[in-house]
């Protein structure tokens, strides 16, 4: 009796502002950065021309920042957070708390002043700012303060575990706690690869303390944090699917120990792998290159695992209704459920777009579709439509949990419209692109019709599907800005944060998956491994540094 | 660690296939020679136009049929010296490019042509034309506000 009334308890006040801070924070970088992915579809498909002043490339910088860093990364900090205040005491200790702020602060002066750099057009390098382009070192800080906000927002997470583990001696870390560890974990270790970059190599060349850039080691270290930074978006969702989804439909997680391994393998292997990102690049070695691509694809085991264990807790739940034959189970699921349905609809997708991922990291096959569409396809399904669902799908519950207020049917339903809306725009945004991918046309690139040469007359078509695809994507948006003013406005009430129980026949998890030092240890050696001799190389290169330039 | 059953089965088949899978990607990057381009020779970016092989820009015929094309990716355009690229049908060309400025890509579409052109460093990528038709050779990154114009063609006859 209790324990029940403790977990109906509303969600302690102020951990609530800190979580909603960072969630409202994130719809509005998505809104902004809808609105320059709308205007790109429309460019790119020439049906407009932008006003005096605005470029191509400027939208396409603010809208791969807003999108990729600051919609992502502010929406997994505040979600972690409330997870760990859910589940690691039931509010967040004082100084986790104070560092979470902390954290938020230097984001959103970082995500600001670069927004504003790139409005003035004095950082028209894309969000992957590659050298010798050189931006203004304002843009430069700016990514500092994000980076060092989410390290701050890191060691407050850490902190309230740390605190937990004390109080709590030989007791297993709550499933959603451990996730979110290994998620931060592996978020402060692959950003160390970009703070070097940023700290060492582009800040003082821009103040022009240097003269000279090392390209090749600037653009290593970059995808060194570039790869691992999609399974800092994957892993929230992850999260969500292993721990909460199974509550939403009133089953069972599968297997405590198997989802704690499979996070530890993608901490593992997720780091070590940045050169599938440049196999077409010259001055890394083709064996350097098939030894991360190896690495790579070391994934593929937990999401092997991920995926047997969803689909396995599905099954189990419907047999428990009921349910006959080999797929009667589906029909059991609660569809009208926008807390099950949109992260399933995103589940759905990660299919196709894992595929789409095993052609990119493909040692030969990359040729085919390296810098071209196919390329931005792939990552709208997975971070744009897989994680993006499954964030929107947290959404629903998040934010009533958060404001003591109950979900109507009448939310899921709008829910559930957005949902299609968004599932039926990416499908023809993104589909468009893998096909005109396919074909050559060149990712990150305006309107050309190439001199009137014949194969980009052919790519034309698919880019008007791309620009009505995107135009759809953006109602979508619009009806997702208005869900979450919806959300605010439910009736009071109580609204659960679902947390999943492991199933009765699942066992404890050995002590060796706590073992931080053990894990961490490995994923440095694999780093070495993956990395010492190329970068020896790669400071060895005799051709000198390179000056700055400003192409925009 | 207890794992059930048919997820053992998943599993193995699972890590069985990839295992075929890179087998063979390994194989056919080392044995057939079908490794992404990794050229390692370096450049000095400075006095490019004077260093060879850069002072000479345009094709040279190797052998009947065989061909190297020095060029390079500039902003905004492809540097092919005098004249644009013209082989007979069933040519083999090597394509040798770098950049004076920032980082480009080469890439001719609907061939596996591709390749980043990044300053400093000489890339390579071979192909063999054995369609005739005039190609497409465009710029696939990011390389400021006329990439969109950068273009240049090979024409096959």
């Amino acid at each position: 009796m209790n324990t029940v009334q403790q977990s109906e308890q509303a969600f302690d006040k102020k951990d609530s502002k800190l979580v909603i801070s960072h969630i409202i924070f994130a719809f509005v970088a998505l809104l902004i950065g809808g609105i320059a992915g709308l205007l790109q579809g429309l460019v790119r498909s020439d049906m407009i021309q932008l006003p005096a002043g605005i470029g191509y490339y400027q939208l396409l910088t603010a809208h791969g920042v807003l999108m990729a860093l600051i919609f992502t990364t502010f929406f997994i900090i505040g979600f972690l957070f409330s997870g760990m205040s859910k589940t690691l005491g039931g509010k967040l200790l004082p100084r986790a708390r104070t560092l979470g702020w902390l954290g938020f602060i230097h984001m959103g002066f970082g995500t600001l002043v670069a927004t504003v750099m790139i409005l003035l057009n004095k950082a028209t390098v894309l969000y992957t700012f590659y050298a010798p382009m050189q931006a203004s070192p304002f843009f430069y800080f700016a990514l500092v303060f994000v980076v060092v906000g989410t390290w701050m927002s890191a060691a407050g997470m850490i902190y309230q575990y740390r605190y937990w583990k004390k109080e709590h001696k030989g007791e297993t870390t709550p499933l959603t706690a451990y996730m979110s560890i290994i998620t931060m974990s592996l978020w402060v270790i692959a950003t160390l690869g970009v703070a070097v970059e940023v700290i060492f190599q582009l800040i003082p060349w821009s103040l022009g303390w240097v003269e000279g850039i090392n390209i090749m080691l600037s653009r290593t270290l970059f995808w060194y944090f570039g790869h691992p930074l999609v399974y800092f978006w994957l892993l929230p969702a992850y999260i969500c699917w292993y721990v909460m989804i199974p509550k939403i439909i009133g089953g069972k997680i599968f297997s405590d120990a198997l989802a704690r391994l499979s996070f530890i393998l993608f901490l593992l292997f997720s780091i070590p792998v940045g050169f599938h990102h440049q196999l077409m690049e010259p001055g890394i070695s083709p064996f350097w290159k098939f030894l991360q691509v190896v690495l790579t694809f070391l994934v593929v085991i937990p999401s092997l695992m991920t995926a047997f264990s969803l689909f396995a807790s599905f099954e189990i739940y419907g047999r428990s209704k009921g349910a006959k034959g080999l797929f009667g189970w589906f029909k059991y699921l609660p569809w009208k459920d926008i807390r099950f349905f949109a992260p399933f609809m995103g589940m759905l997708i990660f299919i196709p777009a894992g595929a789409g991922g095993l052609i990119n990291a493909s040692n030969q096959m990359n040729a085919v579709v390296h810098n071209t569409l196919f390329v931005t396809g792939h990552f709208h399904l997975t971070v744009a439509t897989s994680v993006t669902l499954t964030f929107f799908g947290i959404t629903y519950w998040l934010i009533p949990a958060m404001t003591g207020r109950k979900l109507t049917p009448k939310m899921h339903k709008l829910g559930r419209m957005q949902t299609w809306v968004w599932v039926a725009g990416m499908a023809m945004m993104s589909g468009a692109m893998h096909i005109v991918g396919l074909f050559g046309s060149p990712r990150r690139t305006a309107y050309s019709d190439y001199n009137g040469h014949p194969d980009a007359a052919a790519w034309e078509p698919y880019y008007i599907i791309m620009a009505v695809g995107g135009t759809v994507l953006f109602i979508a948006v619009l009806m997702m800005i208005y869900n979450l003013y919806k959300l605010f406005t439910l009736p009071k009430g109580y609204e659960e944060y679902p947390i999943g129980e492991v199933s009765d026949l699942a066992e404890k998890p050995p002590k060796l998956f706590e073992r931080w030092g053990f894990w961490v240890s490995i994923v440095v050696i694999l780093i070495l491994m993956a990395y010492t001799i190329p970068v020896i190389d790669i400071l060895n290169n005799p051709s000198g540094g390179s000056k700055g330039f400003v192409t925009w | 660690m207890h794992i059930h059953k048919l997820e053992k089965i998943w599993l193995v088949f699972g890590i069985g296939m990839l295992g075929v899978f890179l087998l063979i990607l390994g194989i056919s990057t080392f044995s057939y020679g079908l490794e992404p381009p990794s050229a390692h020779q370096a450049v000095n970016m400075e006095n490019l136009y004077d260093t060879p092989p850069f002072d000479e820009l345009g094709l040279n015929k190797l052998n009947d049929k065989e061909y190297e094309a020095i060029l390079t990716a500039y902003v905004f355009g492809f540097n092919t010296g005098d004249e644009e690229f013209t082989v007979p049908v069933g040519s083999t060309v090597h394509f040798k490019a770098t950049s004076p400025d920032v980082v480009h890509g080469f890439e001719i579409p609907g061939t596996n042509a591709n390749m980043m052109v990044v300053p400093g460093i000489i890339n390579h990528v071979t192909y063999t034309f054995d369609e005739p038709g005039e190609y497409l050779i465009l710029c696939n990154e990011y390389c400021g506000v006329g990439h969109e114009i950068m273009q240049t063609t090979i024409t096959v006859k």
